[in-house]
């Protein structure tokens, strides 16, 4: 077993793990923090992509151990303490982002990801930067409106001026 | 998926990071990023007694200038790699086929440096290394050596890194200016190559066209005795023995290496 230090959503956590334990089931089983999904769990689907020390990763192919002394944050720590949601979540509602949401928590965290790094993307940088995240409900053109939805609220223009209506290539 | 057991080591140093490998010997295997090596521990084709992490030893990461070349970390992430402004002035082909490695989370984490280690044929960083003509550094217990891309790949997954050696370093010649395409042909996002090309100034390097990335030989002594893009390209799939799986088969990989070789002659990127 070896001991880690981290932060978990603004939390201090101190745990004895197995190195094998990879972050998500430290995530999920661990802490009881189940927004995260097992998707494909190769790496692929994106569905347990969380942030560490603020960058998108997919926490099936990280240790635990790995994340020592880093900060991680899941989708539960993106709600604020009153209960408000991000404004990458509420625009996932508003703009009907989400059909079974399974992938959205994963598609939250690399969007939320990808407008800390580029806060006013293109449509085609949207597509491009949730090329590691899939969706086998909406064909993503609602998840497209809502990461763009949420980048003209984050930058305080007026939304929708932008956002694709139809004609969106999938 | 739940990679068997091993003991968790962390190296402070590279010096620590070699005297961890001399202890564990061929055991033990060194992890980074972790985006090659996890996902076969997880589905148990590598199965390591010892993982020694140097993740955290900073004098393995970083971008800086060395007279006429540039030097990468081993452990410099693809993010970092992708967006450097040094390289994209410096080395602009490397900063672009670090973009087109994975997707943005696999980019977050994976290293240069493992990429390259783990040798996969169909990878973007071995192929452009080969284009670039550029070398690895490689830290053993005997010190250390320099080896040229060209004689760095020996097969599928395969290098001449020893079990007790580190690699330390990527080394890329500064060319500014020198013109460069580089295409990947695939059919799902976040996918490898099903074929690759670079080319850089007259050199040409294919991905997925053998057991290693490869020199489009015949195409570089065409364009040296003044054949046009054209008629090189012809010649790039010469010499070469694909292998054939559901995306494509042998004939297809050849058609596409000279549709590919091609595009990267005439300096596209896509």
């Amino acid at each position: 077993m070896t001991e880690i230090k981290l932060t978990v959503n603004g939390v201090a956590r101190s745990d004895e793990v197995e190195p094998r334990l990879l972050l998500i089931h430290y995530l999920r089983e661990t802490l009881g923090l189940r927004a995260a999904n097992v998707g494909c769990d190769t790496t692929s689907c994106g569905a347990c992509t969380v942030l560490l020390d603020g960058e998108s990763v997919k926490s099936c192919t990280v240790l635990a151990v790995q994340a020592n002394d880093h900060s991680v944050t899941t989708a539960e720590g993106l709600v604020a303490e009153d209960g408000t949601m991000s404004a990458v979540q509420q625009a996932f509602r508003e703009n009907h982002g989400l059909q079974c949401g399974f992938c959205t928590p994963g598609m939250v965290m690399a969007a939320t990801s990808l407008l800390a790094d580029n806060p006013h993307p293109t449509e085609q940088e949207v597509r491009e930067g949730l090329e590691g995240n899939f969706c086998r409900c909406t064909g993503y053109h609602n998840i497209v409106r809502s990461v763009l939805a949420a980048a003209d609220k984050l930058s305080g223009s007026s939304p929708a001026s932008e956002v694709p209506t139809d004609g969106v290539r999938a | 998926m739940i990679p068997a057991s091993f003991d968790y080591e962390v190296a402070d140093s590279a010096v620590h990071a070699l005297a961890l490998l001399a202890e564990h010997g061929e055991d033990a295997k060194l992890l980074a990023g972790g985006h090659s090596l996890l996902p076969m521990m997880k589905v148990r084709l590598a199965q390591p007694a010892v993982l020694i992490d140097i993740a955290r030893v900073s004098e393995l990461s970083g971008i800086r200038i060395e007279g006429d070349e540039v030097v990468i970390g081993a452990t410099t992430r693809h993010a970092e790699v992708a967006g450097s402004e040094l390289l994209r002035a410096e080395v602009p082909i490397l900063a672009y086929a670090a973009a087109q490695v994975g997707d943005p989370q696999i980019r977050h984490r994976g290293t240069i440096g493992g990429s390259l280690a783990h040798a996969d044929p169909s990878a973007d960083l071995p192929m452009t290394l080969l284009a670039l003509g550029g070398s690895v550094e490689i830290t053993g217990p005997s010190g250390v050596r320099v080896v040229a891309a060209d004689d760095f790949f020996v097969g599928p997954f395969e290098s001449v890194l020893g079990p007790d050696e580190l690699l330390t370093a990527v080394r890329v010649p500064r060319g500014g200016p020198v013109p460069w395409g580089y295409q990947k042909f695939v059919r799902r996002a976040n996918d490898w190559a099903i074929v690759g090309a670079a080319a850089y100034g007259g050199r040409v390097a294919l991905a997925s066209m053998g057991g290693t990335p490869l020199r489009a030989a015949a195409t570089e002594e065409a364009l040296k005795s003044g054949a046009s893009v054209e008629e090189a390209a012809r010649l790039a799939a010469e010499g070469t023995s694909p292998g054939y799986d559901f995306h494509a088969d042998v004939d297809y990989r050849q058609h596409l290496a000279r549709v590919l070789t091609k595009r990267a002659l005439e300096g596209k990127a896509g």
